[in-house]
């Protein structure tokens, strides 16, 4: 149960000369529930770039399932197993919300260079796709265009195509966020649910810790780009250093 | 309801189609048959360009090397060697070969650069083989060009009128299906959201050299078809105004659609034609060009998605509008 399935090591990158992570070392195990939490700018979804390969480090390592990955494409990594989703919204918008989790599938089940088959023609990826939709309560809008939902169902769009991936990590970055408040719990019973099922390792960012605090197994906060405590929710909430770097009290040197 | 409306496009351009096929049978006019073969030449050509263009979402300024490759291929094998079948499948052979090579590795550029950057690159590229075309004398006969004869059965008018008829049809049928094959849908995302495709699990060069070989190739048989239209090839087959044309034709027909591809190409060269003819009325229908700039920046601006995406989505909005209006109720 313990056998860790992420690690960083000395995770660090910096822009000119600002270090936007700086030096973070972590171990996720496999199918744990980790959340980052943070005030704003502490590095939380740079840390993610880092992960997902949308930035590499200027020092450190990512190592997964023992395999140093740090100079893998996004491409690469979502073939090993590491998916995410974007807090700002990026999904394809001018194709319909069927076309963008299709396409996740289509990924999924390695249906990449098929060129004279009709899309069509592989109908079981279209009932996967709308499964998922179900899952996010999206499917009716299956036929709109992506650009046509209102903000927070482009959201539950961009979970369901994290989702339609089926990777063994799931990165979520603020899943909730723009969403209207009735829309929040929907969302939060979507990753009980596939917490429940076990066998994913989630990590999520979130601003509302209070809402995540009881799905977490563990929780790590981020401040300027460190690594600031990382343990249980309890202990987070105990934590003196956290609670005033949230209160604003806490100034770096 | 999509059905239908499928159905219903289908059986316009099968009604199209075969009133073309049947127009020799019933009319003979000599000047619009070798115009109707110049608007087929020049779909198979806009057809190509959309792919990228519309489809993949690559911008290139270098199309016409691959349309010029096809003509000089055809050209020269003709030229140097008698205008047998058996060499016309060879110049055919080579065109396809050449072109994807060349796509092969422009495509691979699209890697390290992206938008206006690679569209001048092409359009550099494209340059070089014009340049090529005007220095290797003894094979082009520099920029003056060459007549060259061709094989029986390309002599007849209306047999050519045929070929490239049917040659139009074959593109179409076979991108229209490749646009809807996964791969093609996956070209349709990358247009969409080039990240968002890598971090499906998609390696995005991949995909952009796919299209740019198959775009690649075509543009070479339309250039095979239009050298042999002429039976003759000079250096004006890779020159700017080719690739313009395309350009032309895709976003006044319709950027990412086939059928886009193939009105804008009637549309642009009969225009052509109609306005040449009337240089006889007033000097300024010699300069034809500037009415393509005028009718051009108007499309721009008033009907970016070209005439076949302006009606598909006046079409759209006729039938979803009820479904915008509850939308908006549930958002306030």
């Amino acid at each position: 149960m313990m056998t860790t399935l992420i690690e960083t090591k000395d995770l660090t990158i910096t822009f000119g000369g600002h270090i936007a992570v700086d030096g973070v070392t972590i171990a996720v195990p496999k199918n744990h529930f980790k959340s980052i939490i943070g005030p704003n700018g502490a590095g939380k979804t740079t840390f993610f770039n880092l992960l997902s390969g949308q930035l590499s480090p200027s020092k450190g390592s990512i190592l997964f399932n023992g395999k140093d990955i740090t100079k893998f494409t996004p491409t690469k990594r979502t073939r090993e197993g590491i998916g995410r989703s974007f807090q700002i919204t990026n999904v394809f918008p001018n194709l319909t919300v069927l076309e963008n989790v299709r396409l996740a599938v289509q990924s999924q089940r390695g249906l990449r260079y098929t060129m004279f088959s009709h899309f069509k023609k592989y109908k079981d990826f279209e009932t996967k796709s709308i499964d998922w939709l179900k899952l996010v309560l999206l499917d009716e809008k299956k036929d709109s265009l992506a650009k046509n939902l209102a903000h927070g169902e482009k959201r539950k769009l961009e979970i369901a195509m994290l989702l339609a991936l089926e990777t063994e990590v799931l990165l979520l970055d603020e899943p909730t966020a723009g969403m209207s408040l009735e829309e929040v719990p929907a969302i939060l019973e979507v990753i009980k649910k596939i917490k429940e099922q076990g066998n994913r390792t989630i990590i999520l960012i979130e601003h509302k810790m209070d809402m995540i605090l009881d799905l977490s197994d563990s929780v790590m906060v981020l401040f300027n780009g460190r690594l600031l405590a990382d343990g249980t929710p309890n202990e987070i909430m105990q934590n003196e250093l956290v609670q005033s770097a949230y209160l604003g009290g806490l100034h770096d040197e | 309801m999509k059905w239908t409306y499928n159905n219903r496009a289908n059986a316009i351009y099968f009604i199209i189609a075969a009133f073309l096929l049947l127009l020799p049978f019933v009319h003979d006019s000599r000047s619009l048959f070798i115009l109707l073969t110049q608007v087929f030449i020049f779909s198979i050509f806009a057809m190509s360009y959309d792919l990228l263009l519309g489809f993949t979402g690559i911008v290139s300024f270098g199309h016409a090397m691959y349309f010029g490759i096809g003509a000089y291929a055809i050209g020269v094998f003709m030229k140097r060697y008698e205008p047998t079948n058996l060499n016309f499948v060879l110049a055919i052979l080579t065109t396809i070969l050449l072109t994807a090579i060349i796509s092969f590795f422009v495509g691979l550029l699209t890697l390290r650069l992206k938008s206006h950057f690679y569209a001048m690159l092409t359009l550099s590229l494209s340059g070089l083989f014009l340049v090529l075309a005007e220095k290797w004398r003894t094979l082009t006969y520099g920029n003056d060009g060459f007549t060259f004869r061709v094989p029986e059965i390309l002599k007849d008018r209306t047999d050519f009128y045929f070929i490239c008829l049917i040659c139009m049809i074959a593109v179409f049928l076979i991108l229209s299906r490749f646009t809807n094959s996964p791969v093609g849908r996956v070209l349709q995302a990358i247009r969409e959201n080039e990240q968002r495709t890598e971090s499906l699990g998609y390696q995005v060069l991949h995909y952009k050299i796919i299209a740019s070989i198959i775009s690649g190739i075509f543009a070479g048989i339309a250039g095979i078809l239009y050298a042999v239209s002429l039976r003759f090839v000079n250096t004006s087959v890779f020159a700017l105004d080719i690739t313009l044309d395309a350009l032309l034709m895709t976003i006044i027909g319709g950027v990412g659609t086939l059928v886009g591809a193939i009105i804008g190409a009637g549309l642009i060269e009969f225009a052509h034609h109609w306005l040449t003819a009337l240089a006889k009325e007033h000097w300024i229908f010699e300069r034809w060009i500037i009415f393509f700039g005028i009718i051009y920046i108007l499309a721009v601006m008033f009907f970016p998605l070209g005439i076949v995406g302006t009606l598909k989505s006046i079409n759209w909005k006729r039938r979803k509008k009820p479904d915008v209006k509850k939308e908006e109720k549930l958002a306030g």
